[in-house]
């Protein structure tokens, strides 16, 4: 037996694919629209979501006895709330100019519904570890979901990945804008991010159909 | 004994326990990353202060590109000649004048005889002096600030603006590329009269080519976010129009 059990490993890989709370679920779809025109600011709020998800289960875990029932939303809020503003000042800290960016975002992640709804689901009825890796599980499988949108809409949308001008550049037309290629503005809209959200639900559906509910 | 986890007492103490307990964490956190953050806040200040002044990274056409923080200071060091604080008639030098709170000052200019604290910005580009002068204002959603940097005669040769929570798209935009550079050759000064610019919805110069009509054209869809900055303009150059007449 190695490090994970096989039900711990079903923690962790059935949110990436299956049981993805974007694709499948379709939570957290707010934040996914907003902050994905480039990949940079994905990743964070990836790397942010994966901190506040796996921290946040395994505290609501261990108190997940003496929690008083009739306030137990709004510890998980505090519990949250708590997490995003140490998230938050970090970054104010050590990546200011990224803070900024994602100022809102941040902060959003506190009404993010894959949050509270791992820790209404999971972590109040679960031991530390198995949250810990249900929340991590979760919160790749939504980062997943951002990294794929962001590489999407910057390279089609701007041309750049993480700010490189991978296809040449669009001034100066070099590379593929030589030949006549242009940028897709419309991606760098939110409303593209819904319909790539929408291409990787139809290509996950197509593949697995036990997925596709019956009418 | 059991507890009864039901009970009212319980449910309070374990409130206030926790509030207890995550104020500190909070509190412990801010005061650790503290210095950090007040430094980033600096190094922002001076980078939106040069990109007024037009040194900036700018390549592309849509760029706004700031100094790197790693030289932004020395940056500002070389460019910005001398730094005032202008209080009524007395104007001495500081060189931390851009540390200076305006939406401080301006809370405190409320209060009757106080005599408030503007700060100007002295520098030099290309051989030729520039003034900075810090601007702040509301927008539609929430505070909306800059800087404008004019020559001696009042004419614009670059701002920047920043806004706290304006609509992504509509009144955000008043920090791209497009808006901020029609400010670029305006005047403000009216012969002797103080006019300010206008963000005018309806500008018969879409493409800003007259310079002297105290007009750049307005966003689409951002009129409240406009009028914040016409008004801002206003109201904050204004104060520093008798300094320039004593020039």
């Amino acid at each position: 037996m190695g490090l994970l059990s096989k039900k711990d490993t079903k923690l962790i890989l059935d949110p990436l694919a299956d049981d993805n709370p974007i694709t499948i679920q379709v939570l957290g779809i707010c934040s996914a629209l907003a902050i994905t025109a480039q990949l940079k600011p994905s990743i964070v709020m990836a790397i942010s979501v994966i901190f506040v998800l796996g921290i946040g289960n395994v505290v609501i875990s261990l108190m997940r006895n003496i929690i008083p029932s009739k306030i137990r939303i709004i510890v998980q809020l505090i519990v949250v709330a708590t997490l995003v503003i140490i998230v938050d000042q970090v970054l104010k800290a050590f990546a200011y100019e990224l803070s900024k960016e994602l100022s809102v975002f941040i902060g959003l992640i506190i009404t993010n519904c894959i949050i509270m709804g791992r820790f209404e689901a999971f972590a109040l009825g679960n031991g530390p570890w198995r949250s810990f890796l249900d929340g991590v599980g979760n919160a790749l499988g939504y980062g997943v979901i951002l990294i794929i949108v962001g590489f999407f809409r910057e390279l089609l949308g701007s041309g750049t990945l993480f700010g490189f001008k991978v296809l040449g550049d669009s001034v100066e037309k070099t590379g593929l804008y030589a030949i006549g290629y242009e940028n897709n503005g419309f991606m760098v809209l939110p409303p593209m991010a819904l319909i790539v959200v929408g291409i990787i639900i139809w290509i996950q559906r197509s593949r697995n159909k036990a997925l596709i509910e019956e009418n | 004994m059991a507890i009864n986890k039901d009970s009212n007492v319980y449910t309070i103490i374990f409130a206030v326990v926790m509030v207890v307990v995550v104020g500190t964490l909070l509190a412990g956190f801010a005061s650790v990353l503290k210095p950090n953050i007040k430094a980033n806040e600096r190094y922002e200040k001076q980078q939106n202060i040069l990109y007024a002044m037009g040194i900036s990274e700018n390549q592309g056409a849509g760029d706004v590109a700031f100094i790197p923080t790693d030289r932004v200071e020395s940056e500002f060091a070389k460019y910005i000649t001398k730094q005032l604080v202008i209080e009524g008639d007395k104007i001495t030098e500081n060189d931390q004048a851009y540390l200076i709170d305006i939406k401080k000052e301006a809370t405190k200019a409320k209060k009757d005889g106080y005599v408030r604290k503007l700060p100007l910005f002295v520098g030099q580009k290309d051989g030729k002096e520039l003034y900075v002068m810090p601007v702040r204002g509301k927008g539609l959603w929430d505070a909306i600030w800059g800087f404008v940097a004019v020559d001696k005669n009042m004419i614009v040769q670059g701002v920047f603006f920043d806004h706290k929570g304006e609509t992504p798209g509509l009144g955000a935009e008043i920090k791209q590329r497009y808006f901020m550079d029609d400010f670029a050759g305006e005047q403000i000064l009216d012969g002797a009269a103080f006019k300010g610019i206008k963000v005018a919805k309806g500008n018969n110069d879409p493409k800003n080519e007259i310079k002297d009509d105290f007009e750049v054209d307005a966003i689409a869809g951002a009129t409240i976010t406009g009028d914040g900055v016409s008004a801002m303009l206003k109201k904050d150059v204004a104060m520093y129009v008798s300094y320039f007449k004593n020039l």
